[in-house]
């Protein structure tokens, strides 16, 4: 026989508006369940996105290394307190190892920067023009230095957007010269605001100049030595092999017997991006199931009316089935009302779940992220809901007998 | 074995062919440790164009026969042929097949779908035969006409009388053109006057379409609007007798004096089940 799913699709909704109230309340289960699926893995994915933007926002493929430990009568001075690492190493690493892509050392300087009757204190950093591209960062305005003013230890300067607007408050930069530990240095650009890092840093507020100027003229090294080195592999999947081979090469260099441990450590951007990854992933999934819990209730909700239902409308299933309805289709009909029952609610579920996570954004300034992905997975468990709790009520009013049914009272 | 079934209809039954066969019939239901007998081997025929009336006092049996010849219910002995087809081993579905495209059910409570329109609850029956929106409402506008009822297609049960429910669900038993229509206790729940209206439609169908029309009554002059009155007694045929001074309602009708003009509305009509 043929079936006509339109009309009984029709049939369904007609029951479920007959009682609006009942309709809406039952719902109400689903559509909690969704929207509060919705809104946590929105959290969860939200702080998910911004760690890894954050983390490639440092640079592509990311590697820092930096000089080891330096002991001192016995007294550990911590991770870069020695001068072990040199410009010179940096150099071989990126000659010798074909996967760097870039490479720039880093020498860490400080200190006041004036511009007629302003100044600003700034955490400088001494870098080389490979900079923009390590650190995937660009300037918004003029230029970056050159590999002519690193070799020469040029004077000049590429301010942060924060130390640009403190410095030049409605004035063009680009040429003036401003004067940094009663140095004169030449502005030559500035860089694209980055906002706040992951720890909540104005990561804007920093200058940058070459390296070879931080150490002799800021710094005054008698023997020059970096403070790290920022490497930058070609590809993600690199990143490992790179990191191995920068170990190998510098122990060479630095000669360190097999016995002896390394007198620099290494870090990988993209290990640390991956572990970031898996917390916030379980994190998303702990809210996310958290929130699925609910969304259960709300389907034993609508198996809780469904039956209900199905004894209420006992004697119209009689008479469907008087008139030809066979028990497939009786069964197909209430499924079919448990099925819209759950995918209206998810339906709902889905705006409200969605506003919730602007307003979470919002008000809280959490970052939110709805993604197709969650309101797809939603969907699908709501409609799986509708349909694994409706199967019961439905089979009961497909198996009921037309001759009982039609005496029912 | 539906198509078999509505092909053999049409042309292969003409007037006095049966209809109905039962050969040997016996229902019984198993009660714990009991048997209850409510069918002792009925055989029977009924022709095409009859006009039945079933009678007989409670638990004699008659409602146990309409629900096999209504295949809503199967024999557990003996053998059921409508139209010539054995059906008294077709499963639940098939079944529901068969009431779908060959019997038309009446029932004393009228049972129309409730919140539902008069044109919604006649078009049911062709929901499950499958047929389209269109032709749905053709054919159920179709039928409202023939029981009067072509400006009544908007109410619901519950804005429609009695007689005017009965007349609907009348016009859901016509809709499928089945070969037969059951009809229990269809003036039950009716007073005097539509019950004559009732049966006067019951009469013209049967006359202008040949339409086999059983109903089931204990009410003695409703059976003598029908041609032959076959009375159950525990569980047998006590009696099957033409009916001989057979009534006219479309007669009756006209003598009838015509008291309180309109029928309609009459929300707290008593609706009961035997």
């Amino acid at each position: 026989m043929k079936m006509n799913l339109f009309a009984i699709l029709k049939v369904a909704f007609r029951a479920l508006g007959r009682n609006k109230l009942r309709t809406a309340l039952t719902m109400l289960g689903i559509i909690i369940g969704v929207s509060a699926v919705i809104v946590l893995v929105s959290i969860g994915q939200g702080a998910q996105s911004m760690v890894l933007d954050q983390i490639s926002n440092m640079g592509s493929n990311m590697i820092f290394v930096m000089p080891g430990n330096l002991n001192f009568g016995g007294a550990s001075m911590g991770m870069g307190a020695a001068s072990t690492l040199t410009d010179e190493d940096v150099l071989a690493m990126e000659r010798e190892i074909p996967t760097i892509a870039a490479a720039s050392p880093g020498v860490n300087a400080s200190g006041q920067l004036v511009f007629g009757n302003q100044n600003w204190f700034v955490r400088m950093q001494g870098t080389n023009e490979k900079f923009p591209r390590i650190r995937n960062w660009n300037v918004e305005q003029g230029e970056f230095f050159t590999e002519g003013d690193v070799r020469s230890s040029a004077r000049v300067i590429v301010l942060g957007k924060t130390v640009s607007d403190k410095l030049f408050p409605g004035l063009d930069p680009i040429g003036q010269t401003i004067r940094v530990r009663n140095l004169p240095f030449r502005v030559v650009g500035v860089l694209a605001a980055k906002g706040q890092s992951m720890v909540g840093q104005d990561q804007d507020d920093t200058a940058v100049i070459p390296y070879t100027t931080a150490q002799r003229k800021l710094l005054g090294q008698q023997i020059p030595s970096i403070n790290q080195a920022m490497i930058s592999a070609i590809s993600q999947e690199a990143t490992g092999v790179t990191q191995n081979q920068i170990t190998v090469l510098l122990r060479q260099r630095h000669k360190i017997p097999a016995s002896e441990s390394d007198d620099f450590f290494v870090r990988n951007m993209t290990d640390a991006a991956n572990t970031f990854e898996q917390l916030t992933t379980i994190m998303t999934l702990l809210l996310g199931s958290i929130a699925a819990i609910s969304l259960v209730v709300g389907g034993i909700g609508i198996m809780n009316i469904m039956l209900v239902s199905v004894t209420e409308r006992t004697r119209e299933i009689g008479i469907r089935m008087a008139v030809g309805a066979r028990p497939n289709y009786v069964r197909l009909q209430f499924l079919m009302e448990s099925v819209a029952l759950s995918l209206m609610g998810g339906l709902i579920g889905v705006i409200i779940g969605g506003a919730l996570a602007a307003v979470v954004s919002r008000v809280l300034g959490w970052p939110t992220l709805v993604s197709a992905l969650s309101v797809l997975i939603s969907f699908a468990f709501a409609t799986a809901i509708g349909v694994f709790f409706g199967y019961y009520p439905a089979h009961k009013a497909a198996a009921l007998d037309p001759i009982e049914a039609l005496r029912y009272e | 074995m539906l198509e078999t079934l509505s092909q053999k209809r049409e042309p292969a039954l003409a007037d006095g062919d049966a209809v109905i066969r039962l050969s040997h019939v016996h229902k019984i239901y198993p009660m714990g440790d009991f048997e209850v007998h409510a069918l002792r081997g009925i055989s029977l025929e009924i022709k095409r164009g009859e006009f039945v009336a079933i009678m007989g006092p409670s638990g004699s049996g008659k409602s146990t026969m309409m629900n096999i010849i209504g295949c809503l219910d199967r024999p557990t002995k003996g053998h059921y042929f409508l139209e010539g087809v054995d059906v008294s081993t077709v499963d639940k579905p098939g079944l529901a097949d068969i009431r779908n495209k060959n019997v038309g059910f009446v029932f004393q409570s009228f049972n129309l779908v409730p919140r539902t329109s008069a044109l919604e609850n006649v078009e049911l029956p062709l929901i499950y035969a499958g047929v389209s929106s269109n032709e749905r409402i053709r054919r159920a506008r179709e039928a409202l006409a023939t029981v009067g009822l072509a400006d009544r297609e908007r109410n619901m049960p519950n804005q429609l009388s009695g007689g005017q429910q009965q007349r609907v669900a009348l016009a859901r038993a016509l809709v499928n053109n089945p070969a037969i229509i059951l009809a229990d206790e269809p003036t039950g729940a009716l007073d005097t006057r539509t019950s004559v209206e009732v049966m006067e439609i019951f009469q013209r169908l049967n006359r202008e379409r040949s339409l086999t029309l059983i109903i089931v009554t204990h009410e003695p002059d409703i059976a003598q609007y029908a041609g032959r009155i076959i009375q159950f007694r525990d569980g047998r045929i006590r009696r099957d007798i033409p009916v001989g001074n057979r009534k006219d309602a479309a007669q009756i009708l006209r003598e009838l004096p015509p008291e309180s003009e309109e029928e309609d509305y009459d929300e707290d009509e008593p609706v009961r089940d035997t």
